[in-house]
């Protein structure tokens, strides 16, 4: 199983102290998040993209590129790409880039965007989130596989013997994720292409996710790529810790009090009863973690929202130190324990390779 | 006897209110008019009041916590509604209004719903027809044709049998045969699959 940390990349003051850090110092801050992420025995580093403040994250590619160069292990990812406003032509060329360059330690989530004015921005409109996703991964999907494309869609210019540069490293495309909190023909989606799915499972209540993921290994099954139990989940998670649980409350509550998604709302008490939010020891983020198992089956990669709410980047540092020395460890092997043999691991692209290969092994032979 | 369920908002205030007096009148009615049409109306009650913290975490979180999520549900699987709010300001209470923002947009389909109003003075009386009908009339409800206000003056001693009381009377009866006359409601399933995934390829 992978673990990792994801970022929306906020630019939030922080409450304490009411320091707004710069762009600059934000985005130096997530380079040496994500190093250390791997420093301390991280899997998965995810970032999100966003073209509005008070977030920087605009360009992914371009910062996982600049934190490839100065790691080794790191599987880097997205949280989310947007399939909808983007050009999935330009994805295509983005992301095979980036796999030479990382030496195909990438994979991607693509994701709607639920963010109504940015639309416009792009020519899109944001009823159509749907129709969009659906036919621009139809053909990102395509020009990842095939040479030369001939396509016409509903959305974007046609295409006449096209052919998307770089190819993907090894002719192995980077393995895509669907997220979603709640629309299932985005589940249904990434079942019918046996891909991913990771359920942001964070802001929402547990029932959600279960009734998403449960929905996806149905029709993962039904579309033919194994056993319900096979196929590829993601979830996010959310954890502060401190040693001594009522030191960790004490510490999170003003983040969690200001927070630009739920702040001013429910309490700290409230929301950590309703969602997956984790606030106290590292024993209770250990059990509280393998709880997800319980309703959403054996998965693959779970991923923690560590760097949001105007946290400092010292907190986050130690937030990292606490989940890779004490809270990963454990997980792992209690995690691996529990999954039985035919159950997969996360595809890499080592894996996707090796797939490939015994493929080509068994029409030849 | 044909089982039906019927809930009813409140949204008063205060202990005891009057817009839950009314609301009691009215549900009282509607299953003695139902049960004479053969239909056996099962109540629930839900005092808005004992949801405000939620619905407003609703707004901010984008999630129900659980017992708004239960009364939503129970809205949503109601074959009939009595909704009740005091006026404030000259229209339906924030709270009213807040909770009717935080029900899904189809909830309300095609449901028979009865529209009542308090107020202190009769000068609101009518707020049904220019606050509440656009409201519901937007959410596509089925509205009864007979709304029931009242004001200070209908609670007096001497208007028992008075015509607050037969304008409860008329819309029991007429939410008593709007239930009787139709199929029980049927809830959807959000996360069921509506078509396949060839499908929703070919109509985008």
């Amino acid at each position: 199983m992978q673990f990792g940390i994801f970022s929306v990349s906020d630019i939030t003051t922080d409450p304490t102290t009411g320091h707004t850090p710069t762009e600059a110092e934000r985005i130096k801050d997530i380079v040496t998040i994500a190093k250390h992420a791997e420093e301390v025995g991280l899997d998965v580093f995810a970032l999100g993209e966003h073209h509005n403040e008070p977030f920087f994250s605009s360009s992914p590619t371009t910062t996982l590129a600049y934190i490839a160069a100065q790691t080794k292990t790191l599987q880097l990812s997205t949280a989310t790409t947007l399939i909808t406003t983007n050009d999935p032509v330009k994805i295509a060329e983005d992301f095979a880039m980036l796999q030479h360059l990382a030496d195909g330690r990438v994979d991607l989530t693509l994701g709607r965007g639920n963010t109504g004015p940015v639309y416009p921005w792009f020519g899109k409109d944001i009823r159509a989130g749907i129709p969009l996703a659906l036919e621009n991964y139809a053909l990102l999907n395509k020009l990842w596989r095939e040479h030369t494309v001939d396509w016409q869609g509903k959305f974007r210019t046609p295409l006449q013997g096209f052919t998307s540069t770089p190819r993907p490293l090894d002719e192995v495309p980077p393995f895509v994720w669907h997220g979603s909190i709640r629309s299932p023909e985005i589940a249904e989606q990434a079942a019918y292409y046996g891909d991913g799915f990771f359920a942001n499972h964070i802001f929402w209540p547990a029932s959600h996710t279960q009734r998403m993921v449960q929905l996806y290994r149905q029709r993962f099954e039904h579309y033919g790529h194994g056993s319900a139990d096979q196929a590829i989940v993601g979830l996010g998670g959310q954890v502060f810790m401190n040693k001594n649980s009522q030191d960790a409350v004490k510490q999170f509550r003003p983040y969690f009090d200001n927070a630009p998604v739920y702040g001013h709302g429910p309490t700290l008490e409230d929301f950590t009863r309703e969602t997956p939010l984790t606030v106290g020891s590292p024993q209770q983020v250990i059990d509280r973690t393998l709880g997800f198992r319980e309703y959403v089956g054996d998965y693959q990669r779970q991923l923690f929202l560590m760097d949001h709410a105007g946290l400092p980047l010292k907190m986050v540092l130690e937030q990292l130190d606490l989940l890779g020395s004490e809270v990963v460890p454990v997980l792992r092997k209690e995690f691996a324990a529990l999954k039985p043999a035919h159950v997969p691991d996360a595809p890499t692209h080592a894996s996707r390779v090796a797939a490939r290969d015994s493929k080509k092994d068994e029409v030849n032979a | 006897m044909k089982p039906r369920k019927l809930v009813v908002i409140s949204s008063g205030l205060s202990q005891p209110s009057s817009t839950r007096l009314l609301a009691d009148q009215l549900s009282a009615a509607a299953v003695g008019a139902a049960a004479r049409l053969g239909v056996n109306l099962d109540v629930q009650v839900i005092e808005l009041r004992d949801l405000a913290h939620e619905i407003t975490d609703n707004m901010l979180t984008g999630f129900a916590p659980a017992a708004l999520k239960q009364s939503q549900e129970a809205v949503t699987a109601a074959d009939a509604l009595i909704v009740v709010t005091p006026v404030f300001s000259a229209s339906y209470s924030g709270l009213f209004k807040s909770f009717i923002d935080v029900l899904d947009k189809d909830a309300l389909v095609d449901k028979p719903v009865l529209l009542a109003a308090t107020a202190g003075t009769a000068r609101h009386s009518l707020v049904i027809e220019h606050a509440l009908r656009p409201l519901f009339a937007y959410m596509r409800a089925s509205i009864l044709p007979t709304g029931v206000f009242a004001a200070s003056d209908d609670w007096g001693a001497n208007s028992v049998e008075g015509p607050l009381r037969g304008r409860i009377d008329r819309a029991a009866a007429e939410l008593a045969r709007e239930v009787e006359r139709r199929e029980p409601a049927v809830v959807t399933d959000p996360f069921a699959l509506t078509s396949n995934f060839e499908d929703m390829l070919k109509n985008l």
